[in-house]
């Protein structure tokens, strides 16, 4: 008896979540045969200046606005949040401390590559998915140019470059904006605020934020470029190339936040024993 | 003499829809090359499949008679560079100027000095009837669908290519651009000696550049052992073939194509 291979088109439940599962593995694989292509041409050539100062100028510089605003607000949300909790405790001299350990290990980081993430995400996304859907893209290929080589190694460059720097700038806008805030408005002595920060805050908890914005501003371009190159025809795969840009980068950049918070910590104990551990 | 670019038993399909099945066709050095076909039966795809930009999901593509598929992808760049592309909509980079369009693949890869590129642009401009200094400064997109037209023809032949391959280079065109386009065409083949491929249901161009003339049909409308090149002849024999396919394509005749779409 032969034997009689059917395709199973059931649609059950189950089904559904064993095709989302196989798509998101089959994603991945492709975000990092991607990521190994554009590592690959970084490697062997680097991007020509007048290619380069463009992008940086629109991902960094442009972004500054952005940074200003998500880093004041900030400072002074978790100012006005942790303010009232430490009052209970007749604490709120040592504000400072939370202000400011929050600030450098985990929000500046975050919130300044969300933010980026939105707003250099989905502008690469877009420009590269409509250069897709105009055929830009093959007529690079056709004039002998490397689209990877060309469009994606200088947002990569200016990605794990720059953001890292937007960080740092977040940062000192929040540090100050949070200073202000509950020194002028919360009645806090500045000498116990900053007396306190220097006591707590250590060079540790500023580097720990800094090396997760370099893998949030990686991330972020992998993520947005693949999307864009893989756009569907039409406004709306654009649209959706963009969208899925932010969404994923979100995704991740929570993912990545939680894992290297936990190494970075990890690495703390192990390099510092007499200081504190997770566990 | 081997082709210049050949298709053999050439199948594409993106996913689970056919495109493209069992397509062999070659282009003779000198020769002008014209596909015509309804929208969709994949003419656009095979000028594609021919330049590389995309691969074939089975068959093979010879460029000068070596299959693409055996040259290492730095031979691919190089070998590529004989082949030029007007694209459907120009595809000209909308962050370039028309000189940096156009001086692009020099840049890229040349070893020519500026005043050189400089000069090789303006003479490109000019033989597309573009005057360098009105135009060269100017973005893409403060070009007509002309303008844009033969800015991505003087940037394919920027390169000096052997080959010219054009996707519906009329479409979206006046009447009289249209004209221009195709004696562009035609000029540039006697000029240069150029082999052309030209991809366009434009009847007019058909008959004014075409050498060879080769009909792609809807695989969806065909029998799974129809081949998929329903015609195969001179300009002069399309417009007096017996095949009705070809004959209504050709006159412009929707008359059997509309009561099969209203019975579907």
């Amino acid at each position: 008896m032969s034997a009689n291979l059917q395709v199973d088109t059931r649609d059950t439940f189950v089904h559904s979540i064993g095709r989302m599962v196989i798509d998101m593995v089959a994603l991945a694989g492709d975000v990092t045969l991607f990521a190994l292509q554009m590592v690959g041409w970084l490697l062997v050539r680097w991007p020509r200046g007048n290619v380069l100062w463009p992008v940086m100028y629109q991902i960094g510089v442009l972004s500054v606005p952005v940074i200003i605003v998500t880093g004041g607000f900030i400072g002074m949300v978790l100012a006005v949040q942790a303010y009232e909790q430490f009052a209970l405790m007749h604490m709120e001299n040592q504000l400072g401390t939370v202000v400011n350990v929050t600030l450098l290990k985990e929000l500046g980081p975050v919130l300044a590559a969300v933010m980026l993430a939105g707003r250099v995400g989905s502008s690469m996304s877009a420009e590269l998915g409509t250069m897709r859907v105009t055929e830009q893209i093959d007529a690079l290929t056709a004039l002998g140019a490397n689209p990877v080589a060309h469009l994606v190694v200088p947002r990569f460059l200016a990605c794990f470059l720059l953001i890292p720097m937007l960080t740092i700038f977040a940062d000192g806008i929040g540090v100050l904006s949070g200073w202000w805030f509950s020194t002028q408005v919360l009645g806090i002595e500045g000498f116990h605020y900053w007396h306190y920060s220097r006591n707590y805050v250590n060079a540790y908890d500023f580097w720990s934020g800094i090396v997760k914005s370099v893998f949030f501003g990686a991330t972020i371009a992998i993520l947005s470029c693949h999307r864009g190159f893989h756009s569907r025809a039409g406004a709306e795969g654009v649209g959706r190339a963009a969208t899925e840009a932010f969404v994923y980068s979100f995704v991740v950049i929570l993912m990545l936040d939680f894992l290297l918070g936990f190494l970075l910590m990890e690495f703390y104990g192990v390099m510092w024993p007499s200081q504190a551990g997770l566990m | 003499m081997s082709s210049y670019l050949e298709l053999q038993n050439v199948s594409k399909h993106f996913g689970d829809q056919p495109i493209l099945r069992d397509v062999s066709l070659s282009v003779q050095p000198g020769e002008t090359l014209v596909i015509i076909g309804e929208s969709g039966c994949g003419k656009s795809v095979t000028m594609k499949l021919m330049m590389n930009l995309l691969r074939p999901s089975s068959g093979r593509v010879l460029w000068y008679g070596r299959p693409v598929c055996d040259l290492s992808s730095r031979e691919v760049v190089r070998e590529r560079l004989q082949y030029g592309y007007l694209f459907q909509m120009a595809a000209l980079f909308d962050s370039l100027d028309v000189f940096e369009n156009v001086a692009f693949g020099l840049r890229q890869n040349t070893s020519l000095s500026l005043p050189e590129i400089q000069q090789r642009v303006d003479a490109c401009l000019k033989d597309v009837g573009l005057r360098p200094e009105l135009v060269s400064r100017k973005m893409p997109a403060q070009l007509s669908g002309g303008m844009r037209k033969r800015v991505g023809l003087a940037r394919a032949l920027a390169m000096r290519p052997r080959v010219m391959l054009y996707d519906e280079p009329t479409t979206g065109l006046d009447p009289i651009m249209s004209d221009v386009i195709n004696q562009l065409i035609l000029r540039t083949r006697d000029r240069e000696q150029m082999t052309s491929i030209v991809v366009t249901h434009d009847m007019h161009t058909v008959r004014k550049v075409a050498d060879r003339v080769i009909m792609l049909y809807p695989l969806s409308r065909l029998q799974p052992d129809e081949p998929q090149i329903i015609f195969e002849g001179t300009a002069e024999e399309a417009f007096e073939s017996s095949d009705p396919r070809v004959s209504d394509f050709v006159r412009g005749d929707a008359v059997v194509r509309l009561k099969e779409l209203l019975a579907s």
